[in-house]
């Protein structure tokens, strides 16, 4: 079958610090169909190219929003790049339809620890009840909006757990690539990581 | 003048530039194009010179006496301390293994007396800085194990020739007493103890009139701006010391050391380097020819088994000696094959000592000429063996060392070379020391260089626009090269140099204005940043604000007109060749701002991309 196309759209203001996304993004594979695109090297000034930004999407048909949890929500790059990029007449309004049936999802990492992200924990709610806002972005892009792959407790990680992280989202990248993809079974699970933890096992 | 000087000059001169390209083209060094075009010139041959050559020959050595002051000059204590093990574990082992061997074995085999062994086995035992150093760099070894050692070796013996050339006149059997005016000294018929003192004062004075006497007036001689002034300070500095070591009968070649020691740590160092260097390139050069020119084939035709033979045992003592010294430091077996293999021959020096001795009378001049002619033969023959060694030595010892990661023993180069620290330059250099990066610094203003060094700056006097100061500041192994000189021609010109002879360097450059740009372009250069361009907009956005823009938005426009106009400037530059003359003349610059607001008409500058604007929503809405 044809190869899916990945576009990493990457946004950590503080990289170089970030011994967890060095290892996520060490991983990756070097791949034709995998591009990473790190936004904060690209657009130190927020100046971002739109129309350049625009024909990347075009080109690729799975779109990852790679960053860390900040706030609750995703760092200022990426929402202003959300702002500027997803403009109307392209990506929605009348004769938006540019990205349609393309499918997105959020690549995350949070300090915090899984058991805080429910209504009983301290962050009250689930990570996906957080990310709601980026779902519905999505849909109105006419995207598919797919569970997001979430490590947790980077706080409290050592490098080797990292480096092992690092190993799943390389598997996974090259699993999305390669396969045809039942959005509906993706959808059934939580995180994608359990998903894609059941299709590795199933897989030996 | 007479028409002899000019047709000498034509001759000396019409040599070198002949031989000394095809030396180079065969892979060999300069010297041996040197020699090689004295041998062509010399009675032997062509027999364009003849006796008039020993003439030159005292003038020449004026080149070693240079040498010496550089090796002084390069000579930082610093990075003497860090090497100090190896320079005095292998370079006295060397330098006594091989003396110790030749002079036995010479004493055992030929009816020598002994000081004229100890002459002959001390010239021999030194190996040819000039052509190791010019091997090792050609190579790319100068930072493996091996590379380190050969130049730890190489400045034992560098510094050890100074002592040396003190010994030989000792050798003398008295009877003999020179007729040249080298060794004339004031205070020879003085009482020996107030010898002594003399020459102790005159030692301190050297190292004191340096610090407190020299540096000042370099001083007063940069502000000058006065590139010859300097250039003229340089020799005067040299020559005097050499002098006055000669007054109190030491070797001028130790003066000139020593000057250079003293100096190493002044901010004059490079720019001292830079106008040394080509005096002492040409007259070691004619050195070398006059070497060339002296060496007496009559001799070698007369008894050939014996140069040869002679040249071949002294090459594998030499070889044997080092392989030991390489193994006592357990270097792997190719690095200690190359490192043997390299140092193998006799050197430079060898022939200064020999003529020096031969002057004196301890050698007979037969001998001295079978010496010379061997020495000349083992420089030859040095990048045959290590051709041979790569091809057929060295495959047989298999396991190669991984060439060690750059070290910095005596690598001190910074990655990054600012040139020209005035209001431009030095805002860059603040920016990066606040971030721990250090760079290697170049200004002509004394008087700042002076200030800034006081403030914990590395800063070098010199001209950047001189290829040897930009070697000497570490141009080959710098990474980034900021070019931030305040007069754009000086600019311009020391970015022509840098992309010509370090084309890896990775060129930041200031740019004026506009037509500096240009020129720049036209240069291939494309890191180009224009004083009049981030400013002049900062302040129009400014304005735009006063005018009641809000600030985010009069930004936007800033940060989209930027890039439109560094987009522009690369269009217009191609452009401006069409025409015949585009020289900035008022006209010039008149058309250039035409076609600039020409072009503007084109572009429409109100915001393109719809983020935040809700206009189109609204309309949606109503429609």
């Amino acid at each position: 079958m044809a190869q899916n196309k990945i576009l990493i759209l990457f946004a950590h203001p503080l990289f170089e610090k970030s011994f967890v996304n060095e290892a996520l993004v060490r991983h990756i594979p070097k791949s034709k169909n995998i591009t990473f695109h790190d936004l904060y090297e690209e657009y130190p000034e927020f100046d971002i190219d739109v129309k350049r930004e625009q024909a990347l999407l075009q080109k690729h048909d799975i779109i990852i929003w790679h960053h860390p949890l900040y706030w609750y929500s995703c760092p200022p790059l990426l929402k202003q790049w959300i702002d500027m990029v997803l403009e109307y007449d392209w990506a929605y309004g009348k004769n938006g339809i540019a990205l349609q049936n393309k499918l997105i999802f959020q690549a995350i990492t949070t300090g915090g620890k899984k058991e805080n992200y429910c209504e009983a924990g301290r962050d009250r709610y689930s990570i996906p009840e957080l990310l709601e806002p980026f779902n519905q972005t999505a849909k109105v892009c006419h995207m598919h909006y797919l569970p997001p792959f979430v490590i947790h407790g980077t706080h409290q990680m050592n490098e080797s757990e990292a480096d092992n992280y690092g190993k799943i989202y390389a598997d996974l990248l090259l699993y999305l690539k390669s396969n045809e993809l039942d959005l509906k079974e993706m959808n059934s699970h939580f995180y994608l990581n359990e998903w894609f933890h059941s299709k590795s096992k199933n897989h030996g | 003048m007479d028409k002899g000087f000019f047709i000498q000059a034509i001759v000396y001169l019409t040599s070198a530039v002949v031989c000394v390209p095809i030396a180079k083209k065969l892979g060999l060094s300069s010297i041996l194009g040197y020699l090689f075009a004295g041998i062509v010139i010399g009675p032997f041959v062509l027999g364009f010179i003849g006796s008039e050559g020993e003439d030159i020959m005292h003038f020449a050595e004026f080149g070693v006496v240079m040498m010496l002051f550089l090796i002084g000059l390069e000579l930082d204590p610093y990075k003497f301390w860090k090497m100090r093990k190896f320079i005095l574990g292998m370079g006295s082992m060397q330098l006594i293994g091989t003396g110790v061997s030749i002079f036995i074995l010479c004493q055992l085999f030929l009816d020598w007396n002994w000081q004229t062994t100890v002459v002959i086995a001390l010239a021999l035992s030194l190996s040819s800085t000039a052509i190791v150093l010019q091997t090792l760099k050609e190579k790319g070894l100068s930072q493996t194990s091996m590379g380190r050692a050969s130049f730890s070796v190489l400045l034992f013996q560098d510094i050890a020739v100074i002592p040396i050339l003190a010994i030989i006149p000792l050798m003398m059997s008295g009877q003999a007493i020179p007729d040249n005016d080298l060794k004339s000294s004031l205070i020879i018929d003085l009482p020996g103890w107030i010898q002594t003192l003399i020459v102790l004062v005159a030692i301190i004075a050297v190292y004191f009139a340096g610090k407190y006497i020299v540096v000042p007036l370099l001083h007063i001689v940069a502000k000058t701006r006065l590139q010859e002034l300097f250039t003229a300070s340089a020799l005067l500095l040299v020559m005097a010391v050499s002098y006055l070591m000669q007054l109190v009968g030491l070797s001028p070649a130790l003066g000139a050391f020593m000057a250079g020691v003293v100096l190493a740590n002044s901010e004059f160092r490079h720019e001292l380097e830079g106008d040394i260097a080509p005096f002492k390139g040409l007259l070691l050069g004619l050195f070398f020819i006059g070497v060339g020119a002296s060496i007496n084939f009559k001799l070698i035709i007369d008894d050939p088994a014996y140069i040869l033979i002679f040249g071949a045992i002294l090459t594998a003592i030499k070889f044997f000696v080092l392989f030991g010294i390489g193994k006592f430091y357990k270097k792997s077996n190719d690095q200690n094959l190359l490192f043997s293999f390299g140092l193998s021959q006799a050197g430079e020096f060898g022939f200064v000592i020999l003529s020096f001795s031969m002057q004196l009378n301890i050698l007979p001049s037969i001998l001295a000429n079978q010496m010379m002619a061997i020495i000349a033969l083992s420089m030859v023959s040095t990048p045959f063996l290590l051709l041979i060694n790569e091809k057929w030595i060295d495959p047989f010892f298999g396991v190669k060392e991984k060439v060690k990661k750059p070290h910095d023993i005596i690598d001190e180069n910074n990655e990054v070379i600012i040139a020209g620290f005035g209001h431009f330059g030095s805002t860059i250099g603040r920016l990066l020391k606040a971030n721990g990066v250090k760079a290697t610094i170049l200004d002509h203003d004394s008087d700042r260089v002076d200030l800034l060094r006081k403030m914990g700056f590395k800063v070098y006097y010199g001209d950047a626009s001189r290829l040897e100061l930009l070697k000497a500041a570490g141009a080959e192994n710098a990474k980034i090269f900021i070019a931030a000189i305040d007069n754009p021609e000086v600019n311009l010109s020391v970015v022509e140099l840098l992309r010509k002879h370090f084309p890896h360097l990775n060129i930041l450059t200031r740019a004026r204005n506009r037509v500096d740009a240009y020129e720049l372009i036209d240069h291939g250069v494309d890191k180009i940043y224009r004083e009049t361009l981030y400013t002049a907009v900062h302040l129009g956005v400014d304005a735009l604000t006063q005018l009641g823009h809000r600030k985010y938005s009069a930004t936007r426009q800033g940060q989209r007109f930027i890039k439109y106009d560094e987009a522009a400037i690369r269009k217009l530059a191609s452009k401006r060749h069409d025409k015949m003359a585009y020289l900035a003349t008022v006209k010039d610059e008149l058309e250039m701002q035409e076609q600039l607001l020409k072009n503007d008409l084109h572009i429409n500058f109100s915001a393109s991309d719809h983020a935040w604007d809700s206009e189109h929503l609204k309309k949606q809405i109503t429609e």
